[in-house]
């Protein structure tokens, strides 16, 4: 039998699945034991005792100074600003993918110009929005809404273009206007793409948020990481990179979620 | 005056035409079949009964109409594919038809409620009440497009336009939309033009087929002449011909 036509069992499967998560994490737990061997108090590869300890303390101890846990803050300061910049990016290119997809006139001016935007590397304007914008919020959540929006606008204008041409004669001849057209035909094919491209760009999302906190911030995931690098404190910075995984994933599957809830016409097959 | 007017009507794309000198009169309620080889003009034709294309020289004029410079809601429409909204269900695709002409495309309060009544008898007449709050992609092929049939119908065109409409179906389920077709058609008395490829077809369904064919052939260079209608038969009474009596002839006739 041929290799791609053997499927593994479902029991195999989720074997096969956890796999690589328990290898990583042999490969990790062998040479974080080889480090501490040489030097027990290396902090470079703590060991998985360690992070855990560091992440209860983080999660239960409060700050001597403010008295607030710094964790939570932290996550909360993130969110928001990753929650603003997505929304707002998500916003601008719903408006822009659509108005590009179905206007000629829009079309022509814009799509070029999209096109050479998105080939700006937001990081390099970052210095620049920190002046224009100061180093508060803004210039985070700007940074986040730069970086994912060109790809936003040109993911969304692509799927009204796919749209056949046949539907939208068919809206035609039922007397709709370019408004209504955008409204009840338009809209709602692409608002589950507008879902898939929100996933696919938070991973850049979450680069951008990073960056900007680990440059200028007074708190935040990516503050807090690039705060103890300066005392190599990698069991904290592994509990934050662990926890920014995980929440990464739980935001994935909440959007997986609210499509299939919202969309489900989109499930039948046809 | 007749309902629809093809006056000299040609069409050509850059240098290359597709269209010569087009001429059909078609008069309230006929059923028009146009056939053809690919690529001989019967979907440009199609294309510019819809307005969906404007001709180069000549003019389309529907019920005395000035030429339409957009398809509206005077010309329905089925293609082969794609022709029912995938994102609502079998009644929201037929309410669609009234609804989409307001400003916002919805209808509210009694209006939605009266129109959706309309809908349900329009798919008890299109026999797919039972799937009324199904998505159309859970449809078969033939259902889908007895779907866009009714949706284009509920808009209340003056002329219905099938491009194909039954070139994706099984044969079996052909028949049956033919029959479904007849039945509508002696009911409502739309004038149709279908495009199609099968002739038997064309000569079952229409009153008149026109076929499409290009008169001049040029060997060294077959895109320099257009296509125009060649033969414009009478296909009822199974296309044989003066069976009608159009006259008066004060002679007893049988009843």
């Amino acid at each position: 039998m041929r290799l791609i036509n053997r499927t593994p069992s479902p029991a195999l499967r989720a074997f096969l699945v956890l796999v690589p998560f328990a290898l990583a994490f042999v490969v990790y737990l062998v040479a974080s034991e080889i480090r501490l061997e040489a030097n027990p108090s290396d902090r470079l590869l703590p060991s998985p005792g360690t992070i855990l300890d560091t992440a209860v303390s983080l999660l239960t101890v409060p700050d001597r100074r403010s008295g607030a846990i710094l964790f939570w803050g932290d996550t909360w300061a993130s969110l928001t600003r990753l929650s603003l910049g997505v929304g707002l990016a998500a916003a601008i290119g719903l408006v822009f993918g659509m108005l590009i997809g179905l206007l000629p006139h829009v079309r022509a001016t814009l799509s070029i110009f999209v096109g050479v935007l998105s080939l700006i590397p937001p990081l390099a304007l970052l210095p620049i929005l920190f002046i224009t914008f100061g180093l508060g919020e803004v210039s985070k959540v700007v940074l986040i809404v730069i970086g994912i929006t060109p790809f936003l606008i040109r993911d969304l204008s692509g799927r009204v273009m796919e749209i056949p041409r046949e539907m939208i004669v068919k809206a035609e001849t039922l007397g709709a206007s370019s408004l209504v057209i955008a409204l009840r035909v338009a809209l709602p094919q692409v608002l589950p793409r507008l879902v898939q491209a929100i996933r696919l760009s938070l991973g850049p999302a979450w680069l951008f948020l990073i960056a900007a906190e680990a440059i200028a911030a007074n708190q935040g995931l990516g503050y807090r990481i690039f705060l103890v690098r300066r005392y190599l404190a990698m069991d904290v910075i592994l509990t934050y990179v662990l926890w920014i995984t995980f929440l990464a994933w739980v935001i994935d599957w909440l959007l997986k979620a609210v499509a299939r809830r919202a969309f489900p016409w989109t499930e039948v097959s046809p | 005056m007749s309902f629809v007017e093809v006056e000299n009507v040609f069409q050509s794309y850059g240098a290359r035409p597709i269209l010569e000198r087009v001429n059909v009169t078609v008069n309230r309620g006929e059923f028009i079949s146009i056939v053809g080889a690919s690529g001989c003009g019967k979907s440009t034709f199609l294309r510019l009964l819809l307005a969906q294309e404007q001709p180069t020289r000549g003019s389309i004029t529907i019920d005395g109409r000035p030429p339409a410079q957009e398809p509206d809601r005077t010309r329905g429409v089925v293609f082969q594919r794609y022709s029912v909204f995938p994102h609502m269900n079998v009644r929201d695709n037929i309410v669609a038809g009234e609804a989409f002409a307001r400003s916002f495309g919805r209808l509210f309060g009694s209006e939605r409620r009266a129109a959706q009544e309309r809908a349900d008898a329009m798919l008890e007449r299109i026999g797919l009440n039972h799937v009324a709050d199904a998505y159309p992609a859970t449809l078969s092929g033939g259902m889908q497009q007895r779907l866009a049939i009714g949706q284009a119908l509920a808009a209340k065109p003056l002329i219905l336009l099938l491009d194909e409409p039954f070139g994706a179906l099984d044969p079996g389920t052909r028949l049956s939309m033919h029959d479904f077709l007849m039945h509508l058609r002696g009911e409502i008395g739309m004038t149709v033009f279908m495009v199609t490829h099968d002739l038997s077809e064309g000569f079952k369904l229409g009153d008149r087929v026109l076929v499409f064919d290009k008169p001049r052939w040029d060997p060294t260079d077959p895109d320099a002449y257009g296509a125009t209608v060649t033969y414009d038969f009478d296909a009822r009474n199974r296309g044989i011909p003066f069976q009608t009596i159009m006259e008066e002839t004060h002679v007893l006739r049988p009843v």
